[in-house]
């Protein structure tokens, strides 16, 4: 008791009321709030450069699904195209893209001129180069596809150069084409007349998804077709491979395996191989499957080998937690009524697991879709411009791939490259965004809770 | 016979080994299925399995082995006047592969006879233009050594190929009988094919080991094979990165080292204090409506490719820090620099910053908190004294998996950091990365035996080391910190 009444009496009595707050009190609650202003403001920043990075992408991006196309009639002389006259396309291909550049270059000062438009300070050869150096050769195929064709008139569209689509989109201006060795002001004068006059216009551009990557000096006739057909075969290989093989060893190490040694290197393994750097993968395929088998450079099988195993302990892990999230009742039910582990586990345990697994696969494919760095080191950076073969063939073709395809764009000097590559990431992004909904409703539909 | 002939052989054969063993299952129990062991499906599968697994097994081994036997004979034959080092016998060794499949086409189309062939050796440059024409291009005319060693290498395949029929149908029909011969009443054939099911699953989860056995071999091998041409100690101490074309570069490890250490530091500086920041606010004063909305508008970061991040740092971070601070300060003129890559890479790290954060305070237990709260502790004063100190381990460990993941980050740095090697404090210089140059080292047309080439490999390596180290440590401290709270 005398300790109590000693320990009460030493301190000094605190004076004021408890409804104002002291120097020390303001001292504490401003720190609170100060804290708590911390915490907002941290999500705020990552927010923040969520938003700038999808915004500068986006920005950089959209313009290049519309391009700038001249529709013009043109006249397809036979004795120029077709001097045998035998509409034979064997015999026509003898005539280069440089004849059409000359029929294409006719036709549009035939149509200059026909809208009264003046072409003082340009040349012919300025004129021809409002329109891409890709649209001759479009221009051939359609033609040797369609023989028929030759000797009438036909409406066709053609690209608009890079730099006239670029000053339609804001990229070249006035100022820039005069520092411009590739494009005069008076070119873009012509342009905008033109565009006036109904030739020209911008539209919706499918052969951005289509068409072959294009040289150096073409960036208005680029396209992601090669790179998306890549893409997708190696998704194909990842998905064949990687599901089954994910799937047998998920269950054998959630059902089966004796605790061991050898089951504890098997999972040590596997969760240090999902933090192992992407590009380190690329090394082992390069060193594996190329150096070793001796499988062909730049093809969607070794992407996709590369991928797998890159991806395999990305579904192992999550298809462990599907699997571990079936109750034990479901086995021992399934035991009690005579059913082996085998079956047990096959009938009634992996089914119920199914939707998370199926959750974990997309999601793996997903991140394997997006992954660039190994692809760089098997040789998927080269310039191809031949879409692959249809399967199974087509898998040792030469192809390109998606995030491949945009790093090689931002690798060139043109600038139109850039819009094509953050053109190509919406496209990236597309798809992630669609397999990512579905493993979201995936599991929203079936994921049982116990 | 063609692998894939012979693979639908086997298939079939084994299928009928199903339906045979299944109806002498079914005949074995005289009608009445309940006295056996096992469902008649059983013994079908058992004896599928026995057929199928010893054919296919012979011929996936021949497949291997085949080409290794053919071309250690055909590697004798060429001779050292053709091939003075390995590079040549390689070429050699591909010319006598391309002749000879040629030749196959060519006899396949019927424009040569496979009789005719060795006469053939005597005008060599009309073999070469009938190879031109099945689509086979010579660089050079065809040596007459190089000729005669792809006929016996046509020789040796054909007779490879019957050789491998033979051997796994033998397996197959061996196996067949076997399976058949087993088959009565009381055979535990759902034992056998459920202890196959098994060891299949097996193999299945030791593709990671062998994934991790490939990576280090691979890259020791290489490495091993570098450091015979290019000293050990001066990769690993020297301070100059010059590789020539010519020979006589530099190849010292410590300038790219320390452009990845910098780099990875300054996304860490911006990483780790949002990343932790927000999981703090997150887990102790978010309402549940303010972290459903907010942690997966975060973790959407993490699923973002590091290619998107990689643009974003070319076409606008590194333009805008050019322009408005290096250049105004007097720093530099590069757009790629250190504090691009950083910042857009620290970006990056945020989601796994904090998600992980976000588990380890979550994992404290709740007493701790209601204690200092009841001893009148605000709310900030106690995640700072008391929830924060006993998440102190987990939370190290999370940034040690952030700092590994961020040095083995490529395309960030391939984008926004430059090439050039450099031992340099200013951040607004363009420096260069381990993760670069093993990729600007392997891609392009390189000799693949020269030093430039393999010191990818080293670098490869010391990565591995690196990451594979920092992940092992920080996964063991998180794991030690969880046991604490159990």
């Amino acid at each position: 008791m005398t300790d109590i009444s000693a320990a009460s009496a030493a301190p000094a009595r605190r004076k004021g009321s408890l409804l104002t707050q002291d120097a020390l009190t303001r001292k504490r609650n401003a720190a609170e709030g100060r804290f708590k202003a911390y915490g907002i403001v941290a999500i705020a920043l990552a927010m923040l450069a969520l938003v700038a990075l999808l915004i500068s992408i986006f920005a950089a991006g959209l313009p290049s699904f519309r391009q700038t196309f001249i529709t013009i009639p043109i006249e397809l002389p036979a004795e120029k195209l077709d001097k045998a006259g035998n509409r034979n396309p064997a015999e026509m291909a003898k005539v280069t893209t440089v004849g059409y550049t000359s029929v294409i270059n006719a036709a549009l000062e035939k149509v200059i001129e026909e809208k009264g438009l003046s072409t003082e300070g340009l040349t012919p050869k300025q004129i021809g180069g409002l329109i891409s150096q890709e649209a001759p050769a479009q221009l051939r195929n359609y033609v040797l596809a369609n023989p028929d064709v030759v000797g009438t008139t036909i409406d066709f569209e053609l690209l608009a150069n890079g730099r006239v689509d670029g000053f339609f989109k804001g990229r070249v201006t006035m100022e820039s084409a005069q520092l411009d060795s590739n494009i005069s002001p008076e070119q873009l004068a012509m342009a905008q007349e033109l565009t006036d006059a109904g030739i020209m216009a911008k539209r919706f551009n499918w052969g951005f998804l289509t068409n072959p990557d294009a040289s150096d000096q073409r960036p208005e006739a680029a396209g992601l077709g090669v790179a998306i057909l890549g893409s997708l075969y190696m998704m194909i290989v990842v998905l064949v491979l990687s599901l089954p093989i994910g799937v047998a060893a998920a269950v054998y190490l959630e059902e089966f395996a004796p605790k061991n040694f050898w089951t504890d290197l098997i999972e040590v393994n596997i969760a240090n191989l999902a933090a192992v750097p992407s590009i380190v993968f690329g090394i082992l395929g390069l060193a594996v499957f190329i150096n070793f088998a001796g499988l062909p450079q730049s093809a969607p099988i070794v992407g996709g080998l590369v991928l797998t195993l890159m991806t395999l302990p990305r579904i192992i892990i999550p298809s462990r937690a599907a699997l571990k999230a079936v109750p034990p009742s479901i086995r021992d039910a399934a035991l009690g009524v005579g059913a082996s582990k085998l079956q047990s586990v096959f009938h009634h345990v992996l089914p119920l697991a199914a939707p998370g697994i199926l959750t974990g696969m997309i999601i793996g494919l997903a991140q394997a879709l997006g992954e660039t760095a190994p692809l760089l080191l098997i040789g998927m950076v080269a310039f191809v411009r031949d879409y692959p073969g249809p399967l199974p063939g087509g898998l040792f073709d030469p192809a390109s791939a998606l995030p491949v395809q945009v790093f090689s764009w931002t690798t060139r000097g043109d600038p139109g490259f850039v819009e094509r590559a953050s053109g190509a990431i919406i496209v990236l992004l597309v798809f992630l965004l669609i397999m990512n909904a579905v493993a979201i409703i995936l599991r929203r539909r079936f994921e049982r809770r116990w | 016979m063609s692998v894939g002939l012979l693979s639908l052989i086997l298939l079939l054969l084994a299928v009928a080994g199903f339906f045979l063993g299944r109806s002498r299952a079914i005949a074995s129990s005289g009608g009445d299925t309940r006295r056996l062991h096992s469902r008649p499906q059983f013994h079908g599968f058992a004896a599928f399995l026995f057929t199928a697994v010893p054919g296919f097994l012979v011929m996936v081994v021949w497949l291997i082995i085949q080409p290794m036997a053919i071309e250690g004979r055909i590697d004798s034959m060429i001779p050292d006047r053709l091939a003075p080092d390995m590079a040549a016998r390689q070429l050699a060794m591909s010319d006598v592969r391309r002749v000879a499949g040629g030749l196959d086409v060519a006899v396949a189309q019927g424009r040569m006879k496979a009789d005719d062939l060795p006469a053939m050796k005597s005008d060599l440059a009309a073999v070469r233009a009938q190879l031109a024409e099945v689509g086979v291009a010579l660089g050079s005319d065809i040596q007459p050594e190089i000729y005669e060693a792809a006929l016996v290498y046509r020789d040796l395949g054909h007779m490879a190929s019957v050789g491998m029929t033979i051997a796994a149908l033998a397996a197959a029909v061996a196996g067949f009988v076997y399976g058949q011969s087993r088959i009565r009443m009381g055979f535990r054939a759902r034992n056998a094919t459920e202890r196959f099911t098994v060891v299949v699953l097996f193999i299945a989860s030791t593709v990671a080991v062998l994934t991790t056995v490939g990576i280090v071999l691979s890259l020791v091998f290489e490495t091993l094979h570098f450091f015979t041409l290019y000293p050990a100690m001066d990769f690993l101490f020297g301070t100059v990165w010059n590789p020539q074309f010519h020979g006589g570069s530099s190849l010292g490890l410590l300038p790219l080292l320390w452009g990845t250490l910098y780099v990875s530091f300054i996304a860490l500086l911006v990483a780790v204090p949002i990343g932790l920041m927000s999981a703090i606010y997150l887990s102790e004063y978010a309402s549940r409506r303010v972290r459903t909305v907010v942690k997966p508008l975060i973790e959407i970061l993490a699923g973002i490719p590091t290619i998107v991040y990689g643009l974003f740092a070319l076409i606008t971070v590194g333009p805008m820090l050019r322009d408005y601070f290096a250049q105004p300060l007097g720093l530099g003129d590069s757009s790629s620099s250190v504090m691009t890559a950083g910042i857009v890479m620290g970006i990056m790290v945020i989601p796994f910053v904090s998600s992980l954060s976000d588990d380890i305070i979550n994992a404290v237990p709740q007493s701790l908190r209601d204690g200092s709260l009841g001893l009148g502790a605000t709310p900030s004063e106690t995640i700072r004294k008391v929830v924060l100190p006993a998440a102190l381990p987990g939370v190290v460990g999370a940034i040690l998996l952030a700092a590994s993941r961020a040095i083995g980050e490529t395309m960030i740095v391939v984008m926004g950091a430059g090439a050039a090697a450099k031992l340099s404090m200013n951040p607004f210089e363009a420096m260069t990365t381990v993760t670069v140059k093993i990729v600007s080292q392997l891609t392009g047309d390189t000799e693949f035996a020269s030093p430039e080439t393999l010191v990818a490999f080293a670098l490869g390596l010391s990565l591995f080391v690196i990451t594979l180290g920092l992940n092992v440590f920080a996964l063991y401290i998180v794991r030690k910190y969880r046991e604490q709270y159990e």
